[in-house]
């Protein structure tokens, strides 16, 4: 008895999952395209945001490269990510770098960075913080345009001192009740500026080849 | 199961046993999402579609899950509704989704919607299951909206602030800022601010159930019409 009730219970649960499972598996398969199509439409805003597309005529969001392992603790990357290259008719104007600095308030603070060849800054957006509101988040641009500070600033503009803020006689502003948040993403900043000065050679030829195969394709492709 | 009537359930979801105010269930999102109105609508619309959709479907298969296994089988029909919630909000308002985050998955655990399952669904008939779903969800959408509102006019001087993260572009220009433009208030914003206010909701509640129930009582004291009247001098007390 105890057995049967067992057999028919399992079976009903199994039967259960089933047919659960199969409304989930089509619901996915019916908006995974939808789904991926929003998540491209944001990257690639927070992208096109740092180089507009007066300044770039590619698609940013596929023209990317990795990050070499032995930078990603600078860069505060645990997992790696992608370069994005902006090119003007082929040729290289800017390069987008993901960084994250731990040293916020509370929790990280995500970035991207967008750094043009002669190592001035061409834009910051901070994509993803948990800063207090109201206090910290006014790195964000949606609260306080403070993140546009940064633009055309470079390593000797200012010098190593000036990257910090006013408070310990650096160069950018803090927050009213908030030194810990742009102090954070000061000192990211230039650290990623500092990456980019050690590396920004081998990008530019990486990116150089890449275009280079990517001719030969399109050439080959005519060909046929 | 003694019959019950549709503005009975009506009355129970939104008044007399509100899931946020009375049962007081649900409350972590309640208290976390609150922020501004348009998470408080986000997350609000997608409790309320997985509550009305997790009723229906209990009340179907009522009579043939056996009582050994009716929770399993619930919190897989509730896992099922927020999953697809989850894909179609990922879908059409990822902006929003990635606000919310969290606490959309997070609805499965909302003790409301197996609560409700569990003490009406599973013992009615579907439309009853469905109706009470629908003012259940409402209730719980009303509160959210309130204390969303409240909170983002008092926390950051806003109302309607990034609507167009639920209903497109055209909605960008809904805020309003009836306090000007730098005022902000952050403990409001804060999850003190949020216990505060749903606090004062309740109370709020309870004052206009009490005063009603003064009303009542002092009808039911009131001499009825016809009645024989004494006439007396001097004070009574």
């Amino acid at each position: 008895m105890t057995l049967q009730s067992i057999r028919f219970n399992s079976i009903l649960l199994a039967s259960f999952a089933l047919i659960t499972a199969i409304i989930l598996a089509s619901t996915d398969s019916l908006t995974k395209d939808k789904i991926a199509a929003s998540e491209r439409a944001a990257a690639q805003r927070a992208l096109l945001e740092i180089i507009p597309l007066e300044r770039h005529n590619n698609d940013l969001l596929m023209d990317v490269q990795p990050i070499p392992e032995k930078f990603w603790l600078a860069l505060g990357l645990q997992k790696g990510g992608d370069i994005h290259i902006a090119r003007e008719n082929g040729q290289p104007v800017a390069a987008i770098i993901p960084t994250v600095t731990a040293d916020g308030y509370s929790g990280n603070i995500g970035m991207i960075i967008g750094v043009n060849f002669d190592g001035t800054v061409a834009g910051v957006r901070v994509v993803n913080h948990k800063e207090t509101p109201g206090l910290g988040d006014k790195v964000d641009l949606k609260k306080s345009d403070w993140i546009l500070s940064f633009n055309g600033k470079s390593l000797v503009n200012p010098e190593a001192d000036g990257w910090d803020v006013k408070k310990n006689g650096g160069e950018f502003d803090q927050f009213t009740g908030a030194t810990i948040t742009p102090r954070a993403v000061i000192y990211q900043i230039a650290q990623v500026l500092e990456y980019f000065s050690q590396d920004s050679e081998r990008i530019l030829a990486q990116a150089a080849a890449a275009a280079s195969t990517a001719k030969e394709s399109t050439n080959e492709h005519n060909h046929e | 199961m003694s019959e019950v009537t549709a503005a009975e359930v009506a009355k129970n979801g939104l008044w007399t046993n509100n899931p946020a105010l009375v049962q007081l269930l649900g409350l972590c999102p309640l208290l976390a999402v609150t922020g501004t109105v348009v998470n408080a609508l986000g997350l609000g619309i997608a409790t309320l579609a997985v509550l009305i959709g997790s009723n229906t479907i209990v009340s179907l298969i009522r009579n043939h899950v056996s009582d050994a296994v009716r929770l399993p089988a619930f919190v897989m029909i509730i896992a099922a509704f927020v999953t697809c919630t989850e894909l179609l909000m990922k879908a059409y308002t990822y902006e929003l989704y990635q606000i919310l985050g969290i606490f959309i998955p997070l609805i499965v655990t909302n003790c409301a919607i197996l609560g409700r399952a569990e003490a009406f669904a599973s013992k009615q008939n579907v439309g009853m299951a469905a109706f009470d779903g629908l003012m259940m969800g409402l209730g719980f959408l009303a509160v959210l909206i309130l204390l969303g509102a409240i909170r983002e006019l008092l926390g950051q001087g806003t109302v309607f602030a990034d609507m167009h993260l639920l209903f497109g572009a055209g909605a960008s220009d809904w805020v309003m800022q009836p306090l000007g433009d730098s005022y902000s208030f952050l403990v409001i914003i804060l999850p003190p601010g949020a216990f505060l206010v749903t606090g004062f909701l309740i109370a709020i509640k309870n004052a206009i159930d009490a005063a009603n129930k003064r009303r009542a009582d002092a009808k039911k004291d009131a001499p009825v019409k016809g009645a024989k009247r004494i006439r007396t001098t001097g004070h009574i007390s």
